[in-house]
């Protein structure tokens, strides 16, 4: 069996990774005191591990907890990893996976929401257009004037990808997003 | 005087700081100081409870501090200034991190009002130090400064210990508050877990119970754990009758003399221990982290066995290697129930294990740390058996730096405490060495206390030396001095086609005159029949030593495990011809370190 391996002639051996990745929603309760988020992000970039969305606030206000919410994107060792050294860091009370606790409770997937801000200007057929859409999305107009809308839109994140996707040739000026937030389904907390 | 635990009393935070450690149970401090952290010295210098060791660079208080650490048992302290008193702290910081070193380091700050103002002898320490500490803090308010300092010392000393940085400013330790004494309340979010979960033991005690090639293989997490636990694992070996290899950290855990003692294991270790971790059936990894200098390839890494590893860090399960039983708890605890459990349950078959110990005769026998001995020149490792043979019926403690002497002290200098052996094992800090035999000595002041060193490691911290003769620690430098940076040349000789870049040092100082410069003693050694007297000659003298033990310029540290090969294809002494050499890692490993 050996003999089928290539030895790359080094200590530092890397091993070709045979697991797929997968992406997965981790919340992390923590003391909310200065530089905690710098600890959480530099763990991320220290060690290699992808950040695809991250959402934090104060939760709980009297016991100065915050709850951060990390897309994340790796093979199941790698995930392993991530929640353990996230686990080592001191302010850290929490790490939940919450896409292995959906699994867990037979869900696909935990219920994950993220909010965006579109800015649309235009006149004409395209403004009518994007207003058409707007509503079909249940997107809400928080802004506007003659030339352009601000929508607010809430919903997974494919969605909004969609509605973005939708509005680039309406007009679309500039956009910004919140990040998943998310919670696992059921009474229980994380 | 600590009266009145409970009473609140009104300090300035420079007061506090040193109040902080008097209660905190600190004896030495390792520093150097400067600007940001003169309020603090001017309240060091009106009292004598805590010591204060002045080093020569702040590098070498941290190194000080880990080998006090290292050989007590408690945590090292260190007490350094803003700016460049903290960046310079940094390698030591990162080397207590990688080796899970109880460090304590103080820092000063510029006053809070000038921080973020690029201020002089200004930098973000916590930033700086965050990745490579177990937790940092920056104390803004006076009256957090002494919780802060006793929550520092419950992080570094408690769950995997660590180094932790309190970064203080200036006008924070002008200022007045109230202190308050250490009280046993950490924070909810840090709780290391030492208990080890019951069923897990009693998994591992029936596997292990079931196991006809059985290994343990201990780490540094047994010697962090406490004397009681090197204890709890000489019983556990002699219960079951396993064989045990070590890592570089674990050395001493297990005495060097036991019967059932293998030698260290790793890229060079001894070929039976590395043998017989790749063929065994059941390992029990005690306190040790899988490093890439233990396992090898990976892909071949013990291919049939089952794994059972105790550790207090959950993130070192399963991080390199997969465990079918793994356990999480302190080394102590958990051999506490497994010693326990197997007294209970297991009969010990020893006999089932004869052929497997059979077998392990059969590696011993290639003798793997053999080497050549030659009558005109000090071959190095002659040079540490010497060694070892006149000091070990002593109290000694033996320091390194990194490379060749390193892995030849491992070899060859042989360990029967814990606690007696300081060497930067995770991050290889060239030197270590000659400034962790300064922060031992000071702890045990009466011990023969030897670095092992090379001579290319240890000018990386020579002038530690004006450091032990002012504070007369009579450390002893044994420089095996082969001219060169011997490990990067065996690198260069097996990686680049024997291409020596700029691994010779041309213009090597006289090791004898620096010591008498410094105030120390000269020797140098050339002839292996001068060693034994000429060693005699720096034990017997008072002072630090610098011993220049001219060695055999080019010899290479074998046994190896060549890089990316497994444990069963190690390169041992007697086949390390120059055409084995050369061909012993191919073309596309060069790429790589």
């Amino acid at each position: 069996m050996n003999a089928q391996l290539q030895p790359t002639g080094s200590a530092y051996f890397i091993a070709k990774e045979t697991e797929k990745p997968e992406n997965h929603t981790l919340s992390v309760l923590v003391d909310n005191e200065p530089g905690v988020l710098a600890r959480v992000i530099g763990l991320f970039s220290g060690r290699g591990y992808n950040i695809e969305s991250l959402t934090v606030s104060e939760t709980e206000h009297e016991k100065h907890l915050s709850r951060i919410t990390i897309v994340t994107r790796g093979t199941p060792h790698v995930l392993e990893q991530i929640k353990h050294q996230l686990e080592r860091i001191v302010p850290v009370h929490r790490v939940v996976d919450l896409t292995v606790r959906s699994h867990e409770s037979g869900q696909e997937r935990p219920l994950e929401r993220e909010l965006a801000l579109v800015k649309v200007a235009g006149t004409g057929e395209a403004r009518v257009e994007a207003l058409r859409l707007a509503d079909a999305f249940r997107a809400s107009v928080i802004d506007a004037n003659t030339e352009h809308f601000i929508f607010e839109i809430t919903g997974k994140g494919s969605k909004i990808d969609q509605f973005i996707a939708i509005m680039k040739p309406l007009g679309l000026v500039e956009i910004c997003r919140t990040g998943v937030a998310a919670l696992n389904r059921g009474p229980q907390a994380m | 005087m600590s009266n009145g635990q409970n009473e609140r009393r009104e300090m300035t935070g420079a007061e506090m700081v040193v109040q902080a450690l008097k209660d905190n149970g600190v004896k030495h401090v390792f520093g150097y100081p400067g600007g940001a952290v003169l309020p603090i010295y001017d309240e060091i210098f009106q009292q004598d409870e805590v010591e204060h060791i002045l080093v020569r660079h702040e590098q070498g208080a941290g190194h000080a501090a880990e080998g006090y650490a290292r050989s007590t048992g408690k945590a090292g302290v260190m007490l350094v200034t803003s700016g460049p008193g903290a960046t310079n702290a940094v390698t030591p910081l990162q080397d207590a991190l990688m080796d899970s070193i109880p460090l304590v380091c103080l820092t000063g700050q510029v006053p809070t009002s000038l921080i973020g103002s690029d201020a002089f002898q200004e930098c973000d320490t916590v930033g700086i130090t965050r990745p490579c500490t177990k937790h940092n803090w920056l104390v803004k308010d006076v009256n957090e400064l002494a919780a802060t300092i006793h929550e520092a010392f419950h992080v570094a000393t408690t769950g995997r210990p660590g180094p932790v940085v309190v970064d203080i400013p200036k006008d924070v330790q002008f200022a007045k508050g109230f202190y308050v004494p250490p009280q046993i309340a950490p924070r909810t979010s840090y709780q290391p877990k030492v208990q080890g979960d019951l069923d897990k033991i009693k998994a591992a005690v029936e596997l292990m119970a079931g196991a006809r090639k059985p290994i343990i293989y201990s780490g540094g997490g047994v010697i962090n754990s406490g004397p009681e636990a090197s204890h709890l694992l000489r019983e556990l070996v002699d219960l079951t009758g396993f064989p045990i290899t070590s890592t570089l950290m674990g050395l001493g855990a297990y005495p060097a003399s036991g019967k059932n003692w293998m030698g260290m294991l790793g890229m060079h270790g001894t070929y039976e221990a590395n043998m017989a971790m790749h063929d065994c059936d059941v390992m029990i990894c005690i306190g040790a982290r899988f490093d890439d200098r233990i396992t090898g390839r990976l892909t071949a890494f013990s291919p049939n066995s089952k794994k059972i590893h105790i550790d207090i860090d959950p993130s070192s399960i399963n991080k390199n290697v997969h465990t079918e039983v793994p356990i999480i708890g302190d080394v102590g605890r958990v051999l506490e129930d497994m010693v326990r459990l197997w007294r209970a349950s297991a009969k010990a078959d020893k006999k089932a294990l004869y052929p497997w110990w059979e077998q392990i005769a059969k590696w011993r026998a290639r003798d793997s740390l053999a080497y050549k001995m030659n009558n005109d020149v000090i071959m190095p490792q002659y040079a540490i058996e010497r060694l070892y043979a006149l000091t070990k019926d002593m109290d000694t403690y033996i320091t390194t730096e990194v490379g060749q002497h390193q892995m030849w002290a491992a070899q060859h200098y042989h360990f029967e405490k814990p606690n007696r052996w300081m060497t930067s094992g995770g991050l290889g800090t060239m030197g270590y060495g000659l400034p962790a035999a300064l922060g031992v000595q000071i702890a045990h002041p009466d011990a023969l206390v030897i670095d092992i060193a090379g001579d290319a490691s240890v000018q990386m911290t020579m002038q530690e030396m004006s450091a032990a003769v002012q504070h007369n620690a009579p450390i002893k430098i044994f420089i095996l001095n082969n001219q060169y940076m011997g490990m990067v040349r065996q690198w260069q000789q097996l990686l680049h086609g024997n291409r020596l870049s700029h691994s010779y040092t041309e213009a090597m100082p006289d090791f004898v005159k620096l010591a008498e410069a410094y105030g120390g003693h000269g020797i140098r050694c050339e002839k292996p029949d001068e060693l034994d007297d000429a060693i005699k000659e720096m034990i017997s003298v008072k002072k630090p030593v610098l011993f220049d033990c001219r060695v055999a310029t080019l010899a290479n540290c074998f046994p190896m495990i060549p890089s990316g090969k497994a444990h069963n294809e190690m390169l041992l002494p007697d086949e390390a011809t120059d055409e084995a050499v050369a061909n012993a890692i191919d073309a596309k490993g060069r790429e790589l370190v």
